[in-house]
């Protein structure tokens, strides 16, 4: 039904980027997941997740995202996204995934922003 | 396709890996008949998924169909999602809390409820042991 979802991970100065395609459902959550502890275990601790692709959600893949951030907040990292659609925005609002993680309109500005945490 | 008649549209999925997705965009095509603002057609499919990711996940329905009815009407869509599972109470369901999900060993899930209530104009629930009729309404 949905095309397959991808995950591409590179890194910026410390920061770990992800760069989603596709449906962020549960099984692209746990893909997000898998990329993540491999991130966190090679040290990362600044997280940038570039939604430009993926356009639509759901609250499980979310989910696995709050998990992540459990993480992430309880070792004073920085988790971020950017390029996301306003029903994205929306959700994570919604959610209070915004009290944790901040959202920029484009990769540069978010990176920017987390250099100078 | 006149979107100031009203107009019904039936469609059943099976309880399959994102047949969601199915169900969203049949509510998004006809929010866009309705000349719903790109903001309010990305809502109503949004809550369509939840409703319907819900039942997939909580519904122990035997029969795994989830039987969705879309009505317009010149300034609102009204759709009626039916399974036959085992039913909840929705008074047992607490609101989730992003401050209490972050705690180690809190389960993550359990947005579902919240998310259409927050992105419809109306969402009511009928659930008892035979099954449960979710009836959310957004307005143009």
């Amino acid at each position: 039904m949905a095309e397959t979802f991808t995950v591409n991970v590179a890194q910026d100065n410390g920061i770990w980027i992800f760069e989603t395609h596709g449906y962020i459902n549960n099984l692209a959550g746990e893909a997000i997941s898998e990329k993540y502890r491999e991130a966190f275990d090679q040290g990362g601790r600044q997280f940038l997740f570039d939604l430009e692709d993926s356009k639509i959600i759901n609250s499980v893949g979310v989910s696995i995202l709050i998990e992540i951030l459990e993480e992430i907040v309880e070792r004073n990292g920085t988790m971020a996204f950017c390029h996301c659609v306003p029903i994205v925005k929306k959700t994570f609002n919604i959610m209070g995934i915004t009290q944790y993680a901040s959202i920029y309109e484009t990769r540069s500005e978010a990176l920017a922003a987390m250099r100078e945490n | 396709m006149d979107g100031e008649r009203n107009r019904e549209v039936e469609l059943t999925i099976p309880m399959l890996q994102d047949m969601e997705l199915a169900a969203s965009r049949v509510a998004e095509a006809l929010a866009e008949v309705l000349k719903f603002d790109e903001e309010k057609r990305a809502e109503v499919s949004m809550a369509l998924l939840e409703a319907c990711i819900n039942s997939f996940e909580h519904s122990k329905s035997e029969d795994r169909k989830v039987y969705i009815t879309f009505q317009t009407a010149p300034d609102e869509l009204k759709i009626t999602l039916r399974d036959h599972g085992v039913g909840f109470q929705r008074e047992s369901i607490d609101p989730p809390k992003i401050e209490e999900k972050l705690r180690p060993g809190v389960r993550k899930r359990g947005w579902g409820l919240k998310l259409m209530e927050s992105l419809m104009d109306s969402v009511a629930i009928d659930s008892d042991e035979y099954g449960t009729t979710i009836v959310m309404v957004k307005k143009k």
